[in-house]
């Protein structure tokens, strides 16, 4: 490489960061241009809370592709976009919830925690939730310094949210699982494109166990 | 077009009304689109004129009727009534309308008679929601509910043909619509086209979707949850914005229990939803 590629790149990845925040930033300008115009319905409280699931679903589907594309354009450089990506994630889960508890529940805390309890949908979006809060508190460099090896085994906890917020999704509609179905169906795809989680190489991965088994039995 | 009417009477319900722009801009009318804001963006077109009433099966004397002899035939009155959804939210709102029971007693059920079945208007051309699943929300249409015939007949069951002083706007289910008050909303049926008397109790709609959530009665019952969410308080749509809201207790029989009670005698309301 030559120095001046090398100085080049850190410009590229700081346009594309930038890009990134705007993506993830500029829904929630229009979300409240929206709300504020009136044009989000009389009531725009599942508006704004299906919206902002929505923005969760979509930041996390991005923060999955980051891997995966890195390994196919070669482009190691791409994974210091991660962080941002799913700090957005936790963001629009914060707000989610936050939309939740204070436009639909109106602060009722008692409420809050029964429902988490009682229904399973609550339940599977709470736990999704408690795993990205500690991916994000989790985040820094610092941490990541801290915790080695351990690191990198609680931040493969995303792939349950991958499942888990597709799930609570299915379950909160009240009737038309289409576009539920394929969210899910789009997120196993994502988590199978990963080595550690493809289904031919786990299945090969398997086989090979299980031959290797016989065969210390065999002698 | 604003209609005439005669009296108003709330039924010892004394809450504020949700503003009128409100309860025309915030609706469940599937047959447009699944998300609230559909109905009114995709309802406008809906052809409400002419438009006709088929009252059939169990009657002695079976026909059509068109709006405008309805009009004639049944003088309006302003009902002002609590909306309750099985979603968990509600809204205060001045109808227009006549009582179902007028209407059936002018057709005369026969002796057979048990049942009143309602059937929504069919045309995917004008329904967006009728010509696509992934539109209409996986339903399978014509929408259809029902009634016990003493729930048909009893005085709060109203056929509405307005609100707010005015005909109905299509989203609100123009030109002609149930109103049940002490029921979640869904049972309140839209843009009537066929009133069927009969024997059997007849399918609804929501029932047959998911009959472990939406039981025939759905009478409002703060102590039954919905498997997916609790029925014990509701999100009052009143005036201001979105941090105004309230949220309220929800009453059994939407508050209308001392009218209703007595037609569910006897019955286990926990088994009978």
């Amino acid at each position: 490489m030559t120095t001046e590629a090398r100085k080049r790149r850190p410009w590229g990845l700081w346009g594309l960061k930038s890009a990134l925040h705007l993506a993830c930033g500029v829904p929630l300008l229009y979300l409240w241009a929206k709300v504020a115009a009136g044009a989000a319905g009389g009531d725009p409280v599942q508006y704004i809370i299906h919206f902002l699931g929505m923005g969760i679903l979509h930041t996390l589907a991005a923060t999955l592709l980051v891997s995966p594309l890195a390994r196919w354009l070669r482009a190691g450089i791409l994974i210091r976009t991660r962080r941002l990506l799913g700090l957005w994630c936790f963001t629009y889960a914060v707000l989610h919830l936050t939309a939740f508890a204070t436009l639909d529940l109106l602060g009722d805390l008692s409420l809050l925690g029964s429902e988490i309890l009682k229904r399973p949908y609550i339940t599977v979006g709470m736990a999704a939730f408690v795993i990205l809060l500690l991916l994000a508190l989790t985040s820094t460099r610092g941490m990541q310094r801290r915790l080695g090896r351990r690191w990198q085994r609680l931040h493969r906890w995303v792939y349950l949210v991958a499942v888990l917020g597709p799930v609570h999704f299915w379950w909160s509609v009240k009737s038309g699982n289409l576009e539920p179905a394929l969210y899910l169906a789009a997120f196993l795809a994502l988590l199978s494109l990963r080595p550690s989680l493809n289904p031919a190489a786990l299945w090969a991965q398997f086989h090979q166990q299980r031959a290797q088994f016989r065969q210390g039995k065999r002698r | 077009k604003a209609l005439t009417y005669e009296g108003s009477r709330r039924f010892g319900i004394r809450d504020t009304l949700t503003p009128e722009d409100k309860v025309i801009s915030h609706n469940n009318f599937y047959e447009f689109g699944t998300a609230k804001t559909d109905p009114q963006r995709y309802a406008q077109e809906l052809q409400t004129d002419p438009w006709s009433v088929e009252v059939s099966g169990e009657v002695e004397r079976p026909g059509t009727w068109t709006v405008e002899r309805l009009l004639q035939r049944f003088p309006l009155e302003e009902r002002i009534y609590r909306l309750r959804c099985v979603e968990a939210w509600s809204m205060v709102i001045p109808w227009l309308g006549f009582e179902l029971r007028q209407l059936l007693e002018q057709v005369r059920p026969t002796g057979r008679a048990r049942y009143v079945a309602f059937q929504t208007l069919y045309d995917p051309k004008q329904m967006r929601g009728q010509s696509s699943r992934a539109i209409g929300g996986g339903i399978d249409y014509p929408y259809v509910e029902g009634l016990r015939l003493d729930e048909a007949m009893h005085p709060l069951t109203i056929l509405s043909l307005g609100l707010y002083g005015k005909t109905l706007p299509p989203q609100n289910g123009a030109p002609i619509r149930l109103v049940v008050p002490w029921k979640y909303g869904f049972k309140s049926i839209k843009s009537i086209v066929r009133i069927h008397l009969t024997e059997q109790r007849p399918p609804t709609t929501w029932n047959q979707l998911a009959s472990h959530e939406y039981g025939f009665y759905a009478n409002v019952n703060p102590a039954v949850d919905h498997p997916r969410w609790s029925q014990a308080s509701e999100r009052r749509i009143g005036e201001g914005g979105l941090l105004s809201a309230r949220r309220i207790a929800t009453e059994p029989f939407n508050g209308y229990g001392e009218w209703v009670e007595g037609l569910y005698q006897g019955m286990d309301l926990r088994r009978d939803y």
